[in-house]
């Protein structure tokens, strides 16, 4: 007998990914979909597509999905959420969409303890438009908007999202992963894992920030992408778990 | 008249909107309007029913986006620079094909211009401000009786055509008291399933997108013939008016909401000096009343448009009557309501200016 050892999630559909080479969305996207498929959710899930390089997410996840306006997907999540409290909700948005036009519907839906969970993608660039500076692209970071690199005179700092939502007392759950090596994809399964596990058991609100790669726009190999993340990026944006059950436990 | 009982405006749209069966209401305060939220933050909990007050306008108008994406019976108010912040929800509801209702009660602008009562925003409910080729239906009523019934039914004709419609008044009518009657029946339309809803696929066979994006300009093409249909088929069934004093009026005034009660006093000043004048009143501002405009007698001698604005609906008088009449205009703006005197008397210029 044949054993399966390994299929693709059926919390995904048959469309093949439209993201480039090396770019590790699609991880993410597994991951979220295996978490969705192995808690029993597929069929009471809306997810929430930004805008973005994920915009195409609502054609990739196997459960109802909703476009929605830049930045706004954490209030379309509360309008969902509100009106159907015993689906999953989540949104799919980037830094752009996310840590710069959409931060005040973010930070009000964590305030408002929303039960929702939030799969934030930071790859520090904005990856649709062509690779622009990002809030979250890092000091020295060439872009084709700061072509000589990010000047924190200039442009500020990249603004660290997950410890800035450690500070709202309605955060139930808030980690930071990274998908750069193996170990890294499978702690950042679990805690996707666990997020939409709290929102099953409506603790409240539920955020994964996850450090992504954007080979094309950051100008390097797959390869180096990855190692950029590790050694660059971690640096600014350390991995962990911000806070837990509305208990901060970080650092 | 056992029926009757003494409201507010702006609470006998709240308590209309949950007559007419309202699940989810979304809002952020702004004045004249904001009698609506209170009176619902008051009255939804207890109902079972969601209220909710938001971030920001853009943020209430996205929660209005998302529960009715997902099957809800949804609404959200606001007022002139609120409505301007959801233009971008707006149009993707439209471009999603997406009901809700939107309370505008209109005071004077531009910008943050002032709290009293204007109907400067008559270009911003009928054109828009977001983008795309899309029509919101808005109903423009004249009293609180007509907005308690026009309210009522403007969930089921949004859930109909699936589009958001805007009942659009002044503060005036958000803020006076009238006595109103809430036993109306609704008129039964046939509501076909929101099967398209995207609620949780247990919900329904299949998975359901809600989506306003489409790459390929052909696709996106053939999704503005079908809105447009659409918009052809309201402009067919929706389109709302009442014509008062028309048996061969000497002139004709275009008046909708406020004004078109003060130019109701106004008739009657003219009538004492012998000029017979008839009201077209506008209770559909979009699809706007072009048939009554275009078969005006013979004998009639010109229009007068009033408006509590500078001129905006003298455009669409301008293209329904085509050019067959004078047409002059009369307007106070700033949040200055006019009386009837001033109505008369620009009648009355008009009248002297056509002669010589």
């Amino acid at each position: 007998m044949m054993e399966v050892k390994y299929r693709k999630s059926k919390g995904l559909t048959d469309k093949p990914l439209s993201y480039c080479p090396g770019c590790t969305h699609g991880i993410i996207h597994k991951l979220v979909a295996e978490s969705l498929e192995e808690l029993g959710v597929l069929d009471t899930t809306v997810g929430i597509a930004s805008v973005g390089c994920s915009v195409f997410a609502y054609e990739f996840f196997n459960c109802d999905m909703i476009q929605c306006p830049h930045g706004r997907a954490a209030a379309v999540g509360t309008g969902i959420k509100r009106t159907h409290p015993d689906d999953i909700v989540f949104t799919y948005q980037g830094d752009g969409d996310l840590a710069s036009i959409g931060i005040a519907e973010t930070i009000h839906a964590a305030n408002r303890g929303e039960n929702i969970t939030i799969i934030f993608v930071n790859n520090a660039i904005y990856g649709m438009t062509g690779g622009q500076m990002a809030p979250t692209s890092l000091i020295g970071q060439k872009t084709t908007t700061s072509p000589l690199g990010r000047d924190q005179h200039l442009h500020g700092s990249p603004i660290k999202i997950s410890e800035m939502f450690a500070t709202i007392d309605s955060v139930a759950y808030l980690e930071r992963v990274a998908v750069y090596n193996p170990r890294q994809v499978r702690n950042a399964k679990n805690a996707i894992k666990k997020a939409f596990t709290y929102q099953k058991e409506k603790r409240g609100f539920t955020m994964i920030e996850i450090l992504s790669t954007c080979p094309v726009n950051w100008g390097k190999t797959p390869q180096d992408a990855l190692k950029w993340v590790e050694e660059d990026m971690t640096k600014v944006f350390p991995l962990g778990i911000f806070k837990d059950a509305g208990v901060p436990i970080h650092e | 008249m056992g029926n009757k009982i003494l409201m507010k405006g702006n609470e006998a749209i709240a308590l209309a909107a949950i007559k007419g069966g309202v699940d989810a209401f979304f809002g952020y305060p702004i004045t004249p309007q904001n009698e609506i939220p209170e009176y619902l933050s008051r009255y939804m909990f207890e109902q079972g029913k969601v209220f909710l007050q938001a971030e920001s306008e853009v943020a209430a108008i996205n929660m209005v986006y998302g529960a009715a994406a997902s099957g809800a019976r949804v609404m959200t108010s606001s007022s002139s620079p609120g409505i301007a912040l959801k233009q971008e929800g707006i149009s993707y509801m439209a471009g999603s094909e997406l009901p809700c209702v939107i309370v505008s009660v209109m005071r004077g602008g531009p910008g943050l211009g002032g709290i009293q009562p204007s109907q400067a925003d008559y270009n911003q409910a009928t054109r828009g401000g977001g983008n795309g080729d899309y029509h919101v239906i808005v109903f423009a009523p004249e009293s609180i009786q007509e907005t308690v019934d026009v309210m009522k039914e403007a969930f089921d004709i949004a859930d109909y055509y699936r589009n958001p419609v805007m009942v659009l008044v002044d503060g005036l009518i958000g803020q006076m008291m009238e006595a109103v009657d809430f036993s109306k029946p609704v008129p039964k339309r046939f509501l076909p399933p929101k099967d398209w809803a995207a609620g949780g696929m247990a919900s329904h066979a299949g998975r359901n997108t809600i989506c306003s994006l489409y790459l390929d300009p052909y696709e996106l093409e053939d999704h503005n013939l079908k809105l447009q249909k659409k918009y052809l088929q309201a402009t067919a069934n929706e389109t709302r008016f009442e014509l008062i004093n028309m048996e061969d009026p000497d002139y004709v005034i275009v008046a909708y909401g406020t004004m078109a009660r003060i130019c109701r006093s106004a008739i009657d000043i003219l009538a004492k000096k012998k000029l017979k004048v008839g009201i077209i009143r506008p209770i559909s501002l979009w699809p706007f009343p072009k048939a009554p405009l275009k078969n005006i007698s013979r004998n009639c001698k010109g229009i007068l448009v009033c408006e509590m604005s500078l001129g905006q609906m003298i455009d669409d008088v301008r293209i329904a009557n085509e050019g067959a009449l004078p047409i002059a205009f009369f307007g106070r703006t700033g949040g200055v309501v006019p009386e009837p005197e001033e109505v008369a008397d620009a009648i009355l210029d008009f009248d002297k200016r056509r002669v010589e």
